[in-house]
């Protein structure tokens, strides 16, 4: 069991010292701004606990290493940044056909194409709706502090082997870049069942294979009910949220990663004057936590919904809430000198109260 | 002596076995089989030197060879 | 009375999807008997690809991983990395490693990756109806190449074999063909020396295999069978292009 300590890192840092901890066997990844602290970190570190890295020929190459590496039954991670992210959609699908577990985390940046390397949450569809083709999703946790960069990564991992899926830990160049204290917590100790279904070579015995295609008759549809279930039951049991000064909130700010930060504060400075706001982060973005939603706006009829983007989150609050409440929307897209400051969102604060 | 075995619910009538047998044991069928395969027929057996080429040459593992145990 | 030519226990005894005169099924076979000659199979782990090839695992007696179309060497090397002490190998067509998969192969060879490549080379895209292939040859008519393949506009087809055997990190590189018994043999020996690198941890080794697609050639079987060996291999020559252990 290794000490507790606290550690000034950066977020990056923190994703690749919590795969480490939660036992990744195998890091396949390629450089691309905002994020190759996480290789570069692994690259020193990951061989030294006894794992492989490789520093691959593109994001197309890693994410088929991981499908790979996963059809063996072992815990396997990659990392990018949006560009890259969408190279590796076909990989996903695969690896959500075949029922993989593995890790994918994607430390947003401006785009679309080229874009530019400021913090960007414009991503969150391509993440939580299934990025590539076929029908599937898959879990998507947003940190929004490098400790929960660091307790998300290894829950990612649990929550991938648990459902036997892919799950991606979503954050921005703002929570990857900066560098925060945080406690090197231990690996949890979790019941995870057993992965007798990964290819071994068969000694003899039953023929594993891992595969995506269903040709026969019924076996797809049959497969994405499957699928669906499964869906459902990370809904029912895995929803992850925070509520701050909501329960008599007259107004919910609801924001995720870096902008919840900021968001915080506007509401602290909002609670500083009297105003009864309160603040709804998900933490979970699939499966986006739309219960809790709806529990609050049966007395809080006013949500504003703030975002790096023109808006995309704001759909998934509005399903969970708009039977009951308004839903407004302050979004600051991304790019160099969109992120917004506390004094702006108190601002937007004061014009929807 | 030597003699071959072809299965028919393998062959597939493609003909490369009888190309292969240096002494032209092995033909094709006149009449299609239900799945319209015409099958390779074994014919002159006693000719048969157990040289396994038409085996070799099968795509479908359609074909079996059988030799006397020189043991 | 002894049986002297059997099916290779590593193959399932089924009747395959290939066409009539289709070599897919000969190097099927071939890799077969090269897992029994090793006693392998029951610790090879097989990475499918996109193509005619793709139900690989409905006629091994072995574990197999499906990859996305071209990313069998990258799925490969995640196997083997995670598995070292496995057989790993690929099965490949040539719209999968010469076309979308280029990177791939090339990084995987590059990097010397301890598995085996089995590359179906047959002038064309078998199981989406007859298209071209990087592997089409000059002047071939394919249904997306009407008029034949022409240089200027397609360039010259990939001679994967020779190619590969420049980089470093292959060990062992060679092309067979199956369309006459003394063919057969010899590429018999050569798939085997290929397990062989492997099962002795020697590197990659890389094999590509000529072979007939009768339906989209628009041949019945024999004449496909001859265009092997009058039209490819006198550009596509047989032979080991790279042999570090000089098997």
């Amino acid at each position: 069991m290794s000490a507790l300590k606290r550690k000034f890192v950066k977020g990056n840092e923190a994703v690749a010292m919590a795969a480490i901890e939660a036992g990744v066997q195998c890091y396949f990844g390629y450089p691309i701004t905002p994020q190759s602290d996480i290789p570069e970190y692994l690259s020193r570190e990951l061989p030294k606990n006894g794992g492989t890295f490789i520093q691959v020929e593109s994001e197309i190459g890693a994410i088929n290493m991981v499908l790979g590496a996963s059809a063996c039954g072992v815990r396997a991670m990659t990392s990018s940044s949006g560009p890259g992210i969408s190279l590796k959609q076909e990989g996903i699908s695969y690896m959500a056909g075949s029922e993989l577990p593995g890790v994918i985390v994607d430390i947003m940046r401006s785009g679309p194409g080229l874009g530019g390397i400021d913090a960007s949450q414009a991503d969150y569809h391509q993440a939580t709706k299934g990025g590539g083709h076929g029908g599937y999703r898959i879990i998507v946790l947003a940190p929004n502090s490098a400790q929960e960069m660091y307790d998300l990564t290894m829950l990612a991992f649990d929550l991938s082997d648990q459902y036997r899926m892919p799950a991606m830990v979503l954050a921005d160049s703002v929570l990857g870049q900066m560098k925060e204290s945080i406690v090197t917590n231990p690996r949890p100790k979790v019941d995870l069942p057993a992965k007798d279904w990964a290819v071994r070579g068969t000694g003899g015995g039953q023929q594993h294979v891992v595969k995506s295609l269903y040709l026969g008759d019924g076996e797809m549809e049959k497969f994405h009910w499957k699928m669906h279930a499964r869906y459902q039951e990370l809904a029912d049991k895995e929803a992850r949220w925070e509520a701050f000064a909501a329960d008599d909130a007259e107004l919910i700010v609801t924001a995720f990663g870096c902008t919840s930060r900021i968001a915080r504060t506007a509401v602290e400075m909002a609670r500083a004057e009297g105003i009864k706001v309160g603040l709804m982060r998900p933490v979970t973005l699939f499966p986006f936590p739309k219960k809790a939603y709806a529990d609050l706006s049966s007395h809080c009829k006013k949500w504003l919904t703030i975002e790096l983007s023109t808006g995309q989150m704001v759909d998934d609050v509005r399903l969970a809430v708009a039977r009951d409440a308004e839903v407004e929307f302050y979004g600051r897209p991304p790019g160099a000198g969109s992120l917004p400051t506390p004094e702006e969102l108190f601002t937007q604060i004061k014009k929807f109260c | 002596m030597p003699y071959i075995v072809i299965e028919e619910e393998r062959c597939k009538g493609c003909g490369l076995c009888t190309i292969a047998c240096p002494k032209k044991l092995v033909q094709l069928s006149s009449q299609p089989n239900a799945l319209g395969y015409t099958l390779a027929v074994f014919s002159n057996p006693e000719n048969c030197t157990g040289c396994c080429l038409c085996a070799e040459m099968c795509p479908d593992v359609a074909i079996t060879v059988f030799k006397e145990d020189t043991q | 009375m002894k049986q002297v030519f059997s099916k290779p226990v590593s193959l399932k005894d089924v009747q395959t999807h290939f066409c009539p005169g289709c070599h897919h099924g000969s190097i099927h076979r071939l890799v077969a008997e090269a897992m029994d000659s090793f006693g392998i199979a029951d610790k090879t782990i097989g990475c499918a690809s996109v193509g005619c090839s793709v139900f690989l695992y409905g006629y091994f007696n072995i574990d197999v991983v499906e990859s996305p179309h071209g990313r069998a060497p990258a799925v490969a090397t995640g196997v083997k990395r995670a598995r070292p002490d496995r057989i790993v190998f690929t099965y490949q067509g040539d719209g999968d490693l010469a076309a979308i998969g280029t990177s791939e192969i090339i990084h995987a060879a590059n990097r010397g990756e301890k598995i085996t490549v089995i590359f179906v080379n047959n002038t064309t895209y078998g199981m989406t109806g007859g298209q071209m292939a990087p592997t089409t040859m000059p002047g071939q008519k394919t249904s997306t190449s009407p008029n034949g393949r022409d240089v200027a506009n397609d360039g010259k087809p990939f001679k994967m074999a020779e190619l590969l055997s420049n980089l470093d990190g292959v060990a062992y590189s060679a092309r067979v063909a199956l369309n006459s018994p003394k063919n057969v043999l010899q590429a018999k020996k050569i798939i085997k020396n290929a397990f062989q690198y492997q099962v002795e941890g020697k590197g990659f080794a890389f094999i590509e295999a000529l072979a007939a697609c009768p339906t989209n050639w628009g041949m019945n079987p024999l004449a496909a069978n001859q265009r092997v060996g009058s039209e490819m291999i006198p550009y596509f020559p047989l032979g080991v292009f790279k042999n570090n252990e000089n098997l």
